[in-house]
């Protein structure tokens, strides 16, 4: 009896700092609509910040909470930073758009953090006051944990207060329902997003200070915690604060009790209760349908298929391609399979994303579905590699189908994180099922046929990737694509006018799976082994940036995004803070080509040469 | 003409590739009522958005009180003193009625008399009832009243209203009339968009006839029922 009231203790103090990170996030997402990947970040350098602070100022349990506060307060500092000079240049682009740029202030933030405290994970001191535990039911319970407790519900507390007794409380309410119409009615939407943004800053810095007595301070803070507070964010409602409390307790007491039953299921246990609960209510316990989309969608520029020049222009490039071999036999045959990967695997997402409207935070799952399943062919079937890579496509196809059928109920941001959630299940059961999976260390010596030399395989590849692509092209340009296009732009016409729009999309998730898995299966056989990495938010992440890094509304965008992405990431790891670097291009481009490269392109084409029509756009 | 409050010309507007405004021309005295008048569709949403900078202008000009506005952001355009009422109402469902007030306040203008909750409570005797409920659980009628006052708590000079009689009740609509000639009283210049000839006649000075996206007829009603054909081939009638 004892210790379950013991665990749900634990339970409770974990909720409440998760609840503060999540409620900061949920905050920036409801006014500002930006899905804040650096939110981690804030987290971690909160906790860093109070590290230091807490070990110079020594002044007892005064000094702690001043320490904590202050850390807090600097963090929103850090937040005010990043929307002023950043944020605020491209809340016009299209949505998700500001993602990409927030992943670049998240690599930025770890190198920064990194230069400053070094890599050791640091141990701060107990809170003064705090560093005893009380015996309850006989078991000890540390009064730091008691302490936890209660500021979860003093922080929902005063935040409430301030958002119903407070008028700077009231906009940002109405500006989480209708940020345009708030501005209509003079209110200066830069001072509300720069003020929502340093209160979820603070609130994500406070989270993080609070955590220093707790648990040793560390670089890999950031990504550990984000997929949880976006979990309970999306299981919350996007913008509910109070859903955000509700969310962390549930998530939190299950993952204390859980863990007695089955300790793997840490991993897993946060998504799958998010993936539940989108199921039973797609908005969340309490969001709305307003609470899905961000920013209107921009119509589209009319589609022109690709002219006499354009055909020209890509025969040359694969011909070019078609020709290294014969100027390089070693390095730059590698890379370029690589980029065949990174193309095909970016455009099988452009084709959910740009054509389907359905963007996926959880598209690495399929192309690690491929991989594993070609790999698993080889090693446990002890098939030869052409017949072996079938099984990729047929796997990530199959994968698609099952989660893409929960996936095309729901829409915008909700419908991202359930494929957020399919892609976290997948890869905790990858990483847990040693047995079969090799876990952690993965499945080796996943190698090419004896008659596929270096050569060969380049060939293959570059063959599979041309197919790959015109294939997409082909269905983009189909009665299908069109389809999916007109679902994309109108949901409720495409309805109205007797389409099954479901259907179509889930079609389309899972050809965009299947092709995603290809990807995977060419990756295994160049690398010779599959890891679970395949499978995690990263890679996701990767796919996302080149899509929207080159501009997810034309084919040619992922072409553009994945070649930038992988030549800029070759380039630029051999490099000390190369995370900096990267973080530092991927902002530049943001801030330059909010269309992504390709718009950025066939604007300076445009300047070179006027008299191309522009499509204009509303302000 | 110089003491024109509001006067928009040339103006342009596009949706993505399509052309919706054709070089719109018309003006508002200070405190005169101007009803703009066309049928489902052709570009009286538009031109007040693009009155409000809710929509970019591609090109032409609007000038308030002698100052070019055109292409300023909605909320630079609300402080000058433009006010701006939805079609589709856009109430802030989940906060009340209060807060949604609370929400337009903006300080007063020197030259009028402030507009207080308790001035609009007794100017829209149903919001007063129900100002701690949510806005999104009023009537369609209540709504509609309610973004009109949400407006006037910005204390504005000239008044954009997007079709106020649209899907209300007769009676409503009756008070909505009966509200709209008390701000010409308190000197506001009002700019309504309506189908409804009938009602627009009721309350206000001249009317302006929009067809695809072009003026077709500026001038009084008297003038307008002089050429009975025009209503006839614009309106639907
Ligand atoms: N966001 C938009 N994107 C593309 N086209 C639009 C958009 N909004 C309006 N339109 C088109 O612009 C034209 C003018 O629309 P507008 O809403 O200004 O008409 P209206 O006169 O206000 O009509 P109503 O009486 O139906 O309100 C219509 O053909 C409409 O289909
Ligand atoms: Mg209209």
């Amino acid at each position: 009896m004892g210790f379950y009231f013991a665990q749900l203790l634990t339970g409770l103090a974990n909720a409440s700092s998760l609840f503060l990170i999540a409620c900061g996030l949920s905050i920036i997402f409801g006014v500002t609509r930006i899905v804040n990947f650096a939110h981690g970040s804030l987290y971690m350098l909160g906790a860093y910040i109070a590290y230091t602070l807490v070990t110079t100022i020594h002044a007892g349990p005064f000094g702690f909470w001043a320490s904590v506060l202050l850390s807090a307060a600097a963090v929103a500092l850090v937040g005010a930073v990043i929307e002023i000079l950043i944020l605020r240049r491209i809340y016009r682009a299209p949505e998700l758009f500001q993602l990409v740029a927030t992943f670049g202030v998240l690599l930025i933030i770890q190198d920064a953090t990194l230069a400053i405290w070094g890599a050791e994970d640091l141990l701060g001191p107990r809170a003064p006051g705090l560093d005893r535990a009380v015996r309850i039911f006989g078991e000890p319970i540390p009064e730091y944990d008691l302490a936890l407790i209660v500021i979860g519900p003093v922080v929902l507390g005063l935040i409430t207060l301030v958002f119903r007794k407070t008028r700077w409380g009231v906009l940002v309410r109405a500006a989480t329902q209708d940020r345009e119409m708030v501005g209509a009615l003079g209110v200066n939407q830069r001072w509300l997003f720069t003020s929502a943004f340093m209160l979820g800053a603070f609130l994500a810095g406070l989270g993080g200070a609070l955590q220093v007595p707790r648990e040793s301070v560390s670089l890999l803070m950031d990504l550990s915690v984000i997929g949880e507070a976006f979990v309970v964010v999306v299981i919350g409602g996007m913008g509910s604060v109070g859903g955000a409390f509700v969310a962390a307790i549930i998530i939190s007491v299950l993952n204390a009790f859980g863990v007695l039953v089955f300790p793997q299921i840490s991993l897993i246990l946060p998504f799958l209760v998010m993936a539940i609960v989108l199921v039973v209510r797609p908005y969340g316990l309490f969001g709305s349908p307003a609470s899905a989309h961000g920013a209107p969608p921009v119509p589209e520029a009319p589609m022109r298929p690709l002219n006499q020049a354009g055909i020209v222009a890509m025969t040359l490039v694969v011909v070019a391609f078609a020709a290294l071999p014969v100027v390089d036999d070693g390095f730059i045959l590698v890379l370029a399979v690589d980029l065949f990967v990174a193309v095909l695997f970016a455009a099988s997402l452009h084709l959910i994303m740009g054509v389907g409207g359905m963007v996926s935070f959880g598209h690495a799952a399929y192309f690690g579905l491929g991989a594993y399943a070609a790999a698993l062919a080889v090693k446990t079937l002890g098939l030869p590699m052409l017949p072996a890579m079938l099984f990729g496509p047929l796997a990530a196809a199959l994968g698609a189908a099952v989660f893409g059928w929960f996936c095309v109920r729901l829409s915008g941001v909700y419908l991202a994180m359930l494929t957020l959630a399919a892609a976290q299940i997948l890869w905790g059961v990858t990483f847990q099922w040693q047995s079969v999976t090799g876990g952690d260390d993965g499945i080796l010596g996943v190698w090419p046929a004896s008659w596929a030399s270096r050569e060969v395989y380049f060939y293959l590849a570059l063959a599979v990737t041309v197919v790959g692509l015109a294939l997409i092209r082909r269905i983009a340009n189909s009665p299908f694509g069109y389809t999916l296009r007109g679902g994309r732009d109108s949901p409720t016409r495409a309805e109205a006018i007797g389409i099954d729009l479901k259907a179509h999309q889930w079609l389309g998730f899972i050809i965009a799976g299947a092709l995603a898995g290809v990807a995977g299966v060419l990756f295994a056989f160049a690398k010779g082994s599959v890891f679970p990495e395949t499978l995690a938010i990263g890679h996701s992440i990767d796919a996302l940036i080149m899509v929207l890094l080159g501009g997810v509304q034309s084919l040619l965008g992922p072409l553009f995004g994945a070649t930038a992405f992988v030549l800029i990431e070759d380039w630029v790891t051999r490099l000390d803070y190369w995370r900096f670097i990267f973080g530092a291009i991927i902002l530049l481009i943001c801030i330059a080509a909010p269309d992504g490269i390709a718009g950025g392109l066939s604007r300076l084409w445009r300047l070179v040469r006027p008299g191309t029509p522009r499509s204009g756009r509303p302000a | 003409m110089a003491d024109d409050l509001l006067a928009v010309s040339g103006l342009n507007t596009y949706y993505g590739g399509a052309h919706i405004l054709s070089d719109v021309a018309f003006a508002i005295g200070g405190n005169e009522v101007v009803a703009l008048l066309g049928r489902n569709g052709a570009g009286k949403s538009t031109t007040i958005k693009s009155v409000m900078g809710l929509v970019r202008p591609r090109s032409g000009s609007v000038v308030y009180q002698g100052e070019e506005i055109a292409g300023d952001e909605p909320y630079r355009v609300c402080r000058r003193g433009i006010g701006y009422v939805p079609e589709e109402r856009r109430v802030f469902s989940e906060l009340t009625v209060e807060e949604n007030l609370e929400v337009g306040r903006r300080p007063p203008r020197a030259d009028a008399s402030e507009w207080t909750p308790e001035r609009l409570y007794a100017l829209f005797p149903n919001l007063a009832e129900r100002r701690r409920h949510p806005a999104g659980r009023m009537s369609g009628g209540e709504q509609q009243m309610l973004t009109i006052a949400r407006t006037l708590m910005g204390n504005p000079r000239l008044v954009l209203l997007d079709e106020p009689s649209e899907g209300i009740a007769p009676l409503i609509v009756e008070q909505m009339a009966m509200v709209i000639k008390e701000l010409k009283r308190e000197g506001l210049a009002v700019l309504i968009s309506e189908q409804n000839l009938h009602f627009a006649r009721i309350v206000s000075d001249r009317a302006v006839i929009i067809e695809k996206g072009a003026v077709r007829f500026t001038g009084t009603f008297a003038d307008l029922d002089a050429n009975p054909d025009i209503a006839q081939a614009t309106l639907a009638l």
